[in-house]
């Protein structure tokens, strides 16, 4: 292990180029505690987001040695090949400044993705019962621990041919949704994630998959909601 | 263009693709077939000419070919050249058109 890094870091906006700091090398060091010491004892006008920084919040992700990650639980050692590492803002979305990205968009995109529950039930009602072994459940289990840290937006390339594009973690949300026997909005869900912008454009390319750090499957997600947008077609639903 | 049509299209080239790739399975076989014969283009007409099977596969492929290949660089024209609109749909339908002007000409250039 070498004592020191080099850490070449993103500064400005879209238009910005990347400044060169060195920074003392640390056991168990993380890329989150090598921004922090940048900021803290290099420059202190350095830009970045982070609050939980134990993998919960997912609000510290950023561009690391090329690829999207949540930089608390990227450990230095892992990633910093001979001792140097790259650390820029989120691709796909708009920079604010140095490591800060405007993530307005990626969420917008939750809503226009009919990313809402909306029940039926009131609160005088009983509770309703999904039995924890139906298919549906289960399919809503393994997609709902997403946290929107838009490391799978940003790792996405239909999301930087098509600006349009809803993304891999609406359309995950989406996919929990339509898997929620409780929700009432099935077929303006599946308008909302059908068409150009939706779940059939994705190319399968995979890469949202390979880079959430919950290990999720949106692919699968967008997988099974080409499957309900293609079949609601069929039956002329749609 | 309509979700509801671009939903179709979407089904629609799945299901060219399942069509094309058995139909691009035979029509390797069929080659190899001729080849490793040595048949001559004299005696692969006489087998193609008057075949109604043989007529009809190729039209299936055809089609197909002419169904996939507009939709996939549909795609390929929004989000490369960020064409999208009435203007690339009128532009493919003439693409399309083509293809299976040029597909069926060359099968009927051997079928009849």
């Amino acid at each position: 292990m070498s004592a020191t890094l080099r850490v070449r870091v993103w500064r400005g906006g879209a238009e910005g180029a990347f400044r060169e700091y060195e920074v003392p090398r640390h056991e168990s060091q993380t890329v989150l505690d090598v921004v922090t010491h940048v900021q803290r004892h290099l420059d202190p006008t350095l830009a970045y987001r982070y609050a939980c920084r134990v993998g919960m919040c997912g609000s510290c992700a950023m561009t690391v040695n090329g690829a999207p990650r949540w930089t608390c639980r990227t450990h230095v050692d892992k990633v910093a090949k001979e001792g140097r590492l790259e650390i820029s803002p989120l691709r796909n979305l708009p920079v604010i400044r140095d490591l800060v990205t405007d993530m307005r968009e990626f969420f917008d995109k939750w809503a226009r993705a009919k990313g809402q529950f909306r029940g039926e039930r009131r609160r005088s009602d009983d509770f309703a019962r999904v039995s924890p072994q139906s298919e549906k459940r289960r399919l809503a289990d393994v997609a709902i621990e997403c946290i929107g840290c838009a490391v799978c937006y940003s790792a996405c390339d239909v999301v930087a041919w098509n600006p349009g594009y809803l993304g891999p973690a609406a359309l995950n949300r989406a996919w929990t949704l339509v898997n929620d026997e409780r929700d009432t909005q099935q077929a303006a869900r599946l308008r909302a994630v059908a068409g150009d912008a939706g779940c059939l454009s994705c190319h399968t390319h995979m890469s949202c998959t390979d880079r959430c750090p919950k290990a999720l499957s949106p692919t699968a997600g967008i997988a099974g909601l080409k499957r309900a947008v293609a079949a609601a077609a069929l039956r002329g639903e749609l | 263009m309509s979700i509801r049509g671009e939903t179709r299209l979407w089904i629609a080239q799945r299901a060219s693709a399942a069509v094309l790739a058995l139909c691009v399975l035979v029509h390797l076989a069929v080659i190899v077939y001729a080849v490793r014969g040595g048949l001559t283009g004299a005696e692969i007409l006489a087998r193609t000419r008057g075949n109604a099977a043989w007529f009809a596969f190729y039209s299936v492929f055809v089609l197909a070919v002419t169904v996939h290949a507009p939709i996939g660089l549909r795609a390929v024209l929004g989000e490369w050249l960020a064409w999208r609109g009435r203007s690339r749909d009128a532009v493919l339908l003439l693409f399309a058109m083509l293809l299976a002007w040029m597909g069926m000409r060359a099968v009927l250039a051997v079928f009849a």
